[in-house]
């Protein structure tokens, strides 16, 4: 079974503990410039969104890569950028539709998600629960939920 | 260890910046931030000089937990000779500011004399340059953050600003960073801007500027203290819930809510300022004022105010920069523009709240200020023609154009921004001046919580909250219940929560966290933070080191024990309504011993056994 991450903007406080804690485990630093999930604050809106890569089935990074620094991680799922590997060619960062992979000048290397070896820091520092590591099938199933939560005055009709 | 080591010395007079190695044997005696700086502060600075004078020395300073994963680790104060009191300031702010200047490599900034024109610091990681501030004079903190960002393609860079308050030298302007996150009493943004300095824009990209020395241990530390916070009704529920807001209905049914320039002690309008309040729909339009909580840097508690105001509301009806989301009010500004005014109109309350942080003034001051002049106006004192309107109490409309006035600089909008102080000596009446030694107190009377009376009398900063939290025993039960009407037990309860604040707005973290830290989880993140012998009886020692380092700065600055007082209203005048009817505030019975307890002479001075057993 994969897993995925799973954001919910919607219980997000801003409080980057998700980003200090993905900078950490792969840098060894707080720097939040370093993580490779990212808060957007929409200070109009009044809201803060978590956002990183979705891992991709058909990962387009992956498949513009001129040198395959950008793996499989066949346990988790994750497409992993092997730093050894990897040019600086930006290449992935231009297919990547989301934005989700990003070149470091620090080291002339890109960066992206890799699940951590299937034990996301993001999510296990994340106070609110906004950020969640679950099942990659049932990402939906919260919002079902929800929903069935709000149908109990309305009887099903044919 | 987790400083930088390393301070950035700004002389406006001369346009130089120069990088400095941090004092490690004074931060060993000091802590960072809050203590740190006021050493620094206290050895570069005449006592007595002019707070606005290029004399006086403006630094902002971050602790060694700022900008770590430790809860709330994000903190940076604004430490300088307070032109509203003429007493140490210190002014403590959180956002994401602070540990972004950790980013770049700086633990402090020291700012000193005076630029010829306006100037903003732009720090890039080691690069720290002065800048002209011309396009961004007469902008507010909402604008110069915008152009600052737009300006240098750049929105990732975090900006602390000054609005127009500052610049015009309204005594009680703060400066303001993340667009609402405020360095906010005391008016040291009226220092920044009597110094042409218009901003900090800063980018920190450097990930090895500093570490924590042991990290195992660190981390382990900081997940336990974050179950902690977690599990507390107080950190957990109460504050993300309703913010510092949950206090309005609790501190109003208590008895201890100043009212109407403090002639009451209980507000009937409580109930549609509070924090509950904000939750529900409004009448006019169907939906809460409150639509979002937010935290700081690394804040897992995420107290503050997100509101959306009703657009057809009168005070901003065809002005749209104020119908998006802002940060709504927090207990203090919703007490001092509500009850303090006699307004229970909780829309117009959160519009001043927004013209705070757009243009960089105190809510306290502001509040408690125009609260004043609506009692000399209903004394007959002051006029409408001075006024340039009529100002009963009550009354919305001029609560709202006179806070409008004073972030602008007009009319009598520049009396009101000398605070309550200067503006009820002017007019006859000195002792309507709800203040401290300068400094207007905040939303609890001392004559219901006996424990707030002595804080506000002792406070260093003048009339204050933040400086040993009263409230949280004599309200709160927190981390004992003690009777608020009692006066025993008051003065020791107080140094021991004076000097833990210390160590807290001294460490980088936020004091909201000691509602359920004690002072061993605090403790046990900056010894692993830190290494070396951080033990609970050193960090306590230096909060009383620091609290006396203050004690002394003010007291060279010409400050006696006769400022250790209350304004005669909360001495002499009994409590009209509530639990404590007949009660006044008790600060005879207390302030002896207080001054016993800290070591200190019957004239409030430090003896000699009391600074060689602090090595000051």
């Amino acid at each position: 079974m994969y897993k995925s991450l799973k954001l919910n903007p919607n219980k997000c406080t801003g409080c980057l503990q998700c980003e200090m804690a993905c900078a950490y485990q792969h840098h060894k630093t707080f720097n939040t410039g370093r993580s490779r999930i990212k808060v957007f604050s929409f200070e109009r809106e009044g809201r803060k969104v978590p956002y990183t890569c979705t891992q991709c089935d058909e990962a387009w990074c992956l498949h513009a890569c001129p040198v395959e620094a950008i793996v499989r991680d066949a346990r988790t799922g994750a497409k992993v950028v092997l730093e050894d590997r990897c040019v600086g060619c930006k290449v992935c960062t231009i297919a990547c539709p989301f934005g989700t992979v990003n070149y470091i000048a620090l080291t002339g290397k890109v960066q992206k998600c890799d699940l951590c070896e299937g034990e996301p820091a993001c999510a296990k520092a994340c106070p609110t629960g906004a950020i969640t590591y679950v099942d990659a099938d049932w990402t939906g199933l919260g919002r079902m939920r929800e929903w069935a939560g709000k149908t109990d005055t309305n009887p099903a009709t044919v | 260890m987790s400083y930088t080591k390393k301070v950035l010395r700004v002389n406006l007079t001369a346009g130089t910046c120069t990088a400095e190695p941090l004092n490690l044997e004074w931060a060993g005696q000091y802590l960072g931030q809050r203590g740190l700086a006021t050493k620094y502060l206290t050895e570069e600075i005449d006592p007595q000089v002019d707070p606005l004078a290029p004399g006086n020395k403006l630094i902002f300073a971050t602790g060694p937990l700022t900008g770590t994963a430790a809860a709330t680790g994000g903190r940076y104060s604004v430490i300088t000779k307070g032109p509203l009191t003429g007493a140490i300031a210190c002014s403590n702010s959180g956002g994401y500011f602070g540990a972004e200047l950790k980013f770049a490599g700086w633990d402090m900034v020291i700012f000193e004399g005076r630029s010829p024109r306006p100037v903003y610091l732009l720090i890039e990681d080691g690069q720290a340059t002065l800048l002209d501030a011309g396009h961004l004079w007469g902008k507010t903190v909402w604008e110069t953050e915008e152009l600052l960002k737009s300006g240098h393609q750049d929105p990732q860079m975090r900006v602390a600003s000054i609005g127009r308050a500052g610049e015009n030298g309204v005594l009680f302007a703060g400066i303001i960073n993340d667009l609402h996150r405020a360095a906010g009493r005391s008016g040291v943004g009226a220092v920044m801007g009597a110094k042409n300095l218009k901003a900090l824009a800063v980018r920190g990209t450097r990930t090895d500027a500093y570490a924590v020395a042991d990290p195992d241990a660190f981390f382990k530390a900081v997940d336990a203290a974050k179950a902690v916070l977690a599990a507390n009704p107080v950190t957990g529920q109460g504050l993300p819930t309703y913010g510092t807001q949950v206090l309005m209905n609790i501190i109003n049914e208590m008895g201890a809510l100043p009212t109407r320039n403090a002639q009451g002690i209980q507000f009937d309008g409580a109930r549609a300022i509070s924090g509950e309040a904000m939750h529900e729909p409004r009448a006019t339009d169907g939906k809460p004022n409150l639509i979002n909580h937010t935290g700081c840097f690394g804040c897992t508690i995420a107290c503050g105010r997100i509101s959306k105001m009703d657009p057809n509301h009168f005070s901003i009806k065809d002005k749209p920069a104020y119908q998006g989301a802002s940060a709504g009010p927090e207990y203090e500004a919703a007490w001092a523009l509500g009850a303090a005014c006699g307004i229970s109109d909780l829309e117009a309350l959160t519009y001043v709240n927004f013209l705070c942080n757009e243009d960089g003034m105190d809510p306290i001051t502001l509040g408690s200020t125009i609260g004043a002049a609506m009692e000399l106006f209903e004394l007959g004192l002051l006029t409408r023609e001075e006024a340039g309107l009529d100002l009963p109490f009550g009354s919305v409309e001029a609560m709202v154009h006179l806070s409008e006035l004073t972030a602008q600089g007009t009319g009598f909008g520049k009396v009101i921004g000398l605070g309550s102080k200067r503006l009820c000596a002017k007019y006859g009446r000195p002792d309507l001046s709800m203040s401290v030694k300068g400094q207007e107190f905040p939303a609890y009377d001392g004559r219901g919580l006996q424990g707030m009376a002595l804080e506000y009398a002792t406070s260093n900063r003048g009339a204050c909250h933040v400086r040993g939290y009263m409230v949280s025993p004599e309200a709160l039960g927190i981390p004992v219940k003690m009777d608020p009407a009692a006066t025993e037990g008051k003065a020791p309860m107080l140094k021991a929560f004076q000097d833990l604040t210390a160590v807290v707005d001294s460490a980088g973290i936020c004091l909201f966290t000691t509602f359920a830290w004690s002072a061993a989880d605090i403790q046990s993140q900056i010894q692993p933070a830190l290494g070396g012998d951080w033990s609970l009886d050193r960090l306590m020692a230096t909060g009383e080191r620091i609290w006396n380092l203050e004690r002394g700065f003010n007291l060279a600055a010409g400050f006696t024990a006769k400022d250790d007082t209350l304004p005669p209203r909360l001495l002499t005048e009994p409590a009209k309504t509530g639990p404590y009817t007949g009660n006044v505030a008790e600060l005879g019975k207390m302030l002896p011993e207080y001054y016993q307890v800290r070591g200190w002479s019957p004239e409030g001075v430090p003896t000699p056994e009391t600074t060689a057993r602090l090595g000051l």
